[in-house]
């Protein structure tokens, strides 16, 4: 079943806290995961495969560079989730 | 009847030598031509300095060295020598093998001798021959070198994967055993992803446009250097061959809390912290980083490892390492060693 957006901001928030140690408050829609998480491109291709897994979605590489802020992410998995 | 070889029961690795490039680049010295800086290469790649080439220093150099120290630490001679296996991507000529001519340098008379090209891969299948040789019975002591000199074919206004790159040798000396001490290999390739690491062009290329007088069609054609589409190959590196270690410890029947040492390809330093975690490793497992100080110097890199770690801790010695290649094709290979 689908998660709702809501859902899945938690989960990754989660993934994000596993995988930097950010906050999980931290980690809101309207932050950019570079310039307001401060995690750089190698963590982010860690969060990647993490939220490819929990989610049961794809992330192409390619989509990689478009997902900027976490609302980005979340509005990506929540529609590739169908 | 037809005779056939003796079997002998099992092989082991009785030594390992190492020679590195003797010039150390830092970061610093490169970071100009990729507009990039020691801070971001540092906390990217765990990289600080990398061993290079000094003029006149060439893959057979470093190969030499590592393997005379190899055979000295063994205890035999080099004529007892049956085999040699140099896993290069760094020889210069076609033909003759890198090999050979090693055999030569170090006083191997007659010993078979032949190259193998798997890329950073290139040890384990090395190694994985030598086991084989050895057990069938076709070679008692055999030489598994992985040898390079990268800085040839690295441009440094590149960013994908030059900055990685350095230049060495590491050999290992391999012989029979009374115990067991070289696990079942894993080989494999995965040739879809043939252009994730790749050259720019060919030799042929490169020579037909130095032969070309119109500048139009050939602008484009340099030297061949390598590059790399280094986010998919970051993926494939940790979780897909996090899947081949644990095969690889399953087939060994070797469980990570058994482990005395960790020691896979020297690519990037996030590749090995995330590939430790995926695997899980009990913080008593020692994980080899060599690649701080000498970079990625493919086929040279777990020998290199190796030989680095059992200095710092000669107290390895005897304990289980599990050590996995992987690199350009795509090729891996995985095996669990009693490290000498
Ligand atoms: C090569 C590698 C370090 C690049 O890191 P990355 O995080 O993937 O880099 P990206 O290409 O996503 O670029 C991220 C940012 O850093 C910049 N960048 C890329 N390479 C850079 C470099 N060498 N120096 C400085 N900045 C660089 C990019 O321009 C980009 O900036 P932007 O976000 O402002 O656009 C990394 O992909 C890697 O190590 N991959 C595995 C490689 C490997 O080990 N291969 C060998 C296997 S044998």
């Amino acid at each position: 079943m689908a998660l709702s957006a809501d859902q899945v901001l938690a989960g990754l928030a989660e993934i994000v806290t596993d995988e930097t140690g950010i906050a999980t408050d931290a980690v809101q829609l309207d932050k950019s995961f570079t310039d307001d998480l401060d995690i750089d491109s190698i963590s982010m291709m860690t969060i990647v495969v993490a939220a490819e897994d929990k989610f049961g979605v794809k992330i192409p590489d390619d989509e990689v560079k478009n997902l900027v802020t976490v609302a980005d992410a979340v509005n990506f998995i929540t529609s590739a989730q169908g | 009847m037809l005779k056939t070889p003796e079997p002998t029961t099992f092989s082991r690795i009785l030594s390992v030598g190492a020679s590195r490039g003797s010039k150390a680049v830092t970061n610093d010295d490169i970071a100009g031509p990729i507009d990039s800086s020691d801070e971001w290469i540092r906390q990217r790649t765990g990289l600080i300095t990398r061993a290079r080439a000094a003029e006149g220093e060439e893959a057979v150099d470093f190969a030499t060295a590592a393997s005379l120290e190899a055979i000295e630490k063994a205890g035999i001679s080099p004529d007892q020598i049956d085999a040699i296996i140099v896993a290069t991507i760094s020889n210069p000529v076609p033909t003759p093998s890198l090999s050979t001519l090693l055999s030569a340098r170090i006083g191997a008379v007659g010993a078979a001798a032949y190259d193998i090209s798997a890329a950073c891969a290139g040890y384990t299948y090395a190694v994985a021959q030598a086991d084989a040789l050895i057990r069938a019975g076709l070679a008692k002591y055999v030489l598994a070198i992985g040898a390079e000199k990268l800085s040839e074919w690295i441009d440094p206004t590149d960013r994908s994967i030059s900055f990685l790159l350095g230049d060495g040798a590491g050999a290992a000396l391999i012989g029979p055993s009374d115990t067991p001490g070289i696990s079942k290999s894993i080989l494999g390739s995965d040739g879809s992803a043939w252009d994730k690491i790749y050259m720019t062009n060919t030799l042929f290329e490169y020579r037909d446009a130095k032969n070309t007088t119109s500048d139009s069609d050939t602008a484009e054609i340099n030297w061949p250097t390598i590059r790399q589409e280094g986010q998919a190959v970051f993926r494939w590196a940790v979780w897909e061959m996090a899947k081949v270690a644990k095969e690889a410890l399953e087939i060994a029947g070797v469980k990570p809390e058994e482990l005395s040492a960790f020691i896979p390809h020297q690519a990037n330093m996030r590749i090995i912290d995330e590939f430790a975690k995926q695997l899980k490793l009990p913080s008593n497992v020692v994980i080899a980083k060599d690649i701080e100080t000498t970079g990625n110097t493919s086929a040279a890199s777990i020998p290199l490892a190796t030989h680095r770690l059992l200095e710092e801790h000669p107290e390895l010695s005897g304990g289980l390492a599990l050590q996995i290649g992987f690199g350009a094709g795509l090729v891996y290979g995985a095996q669990v060693v009693v490290l000498p």
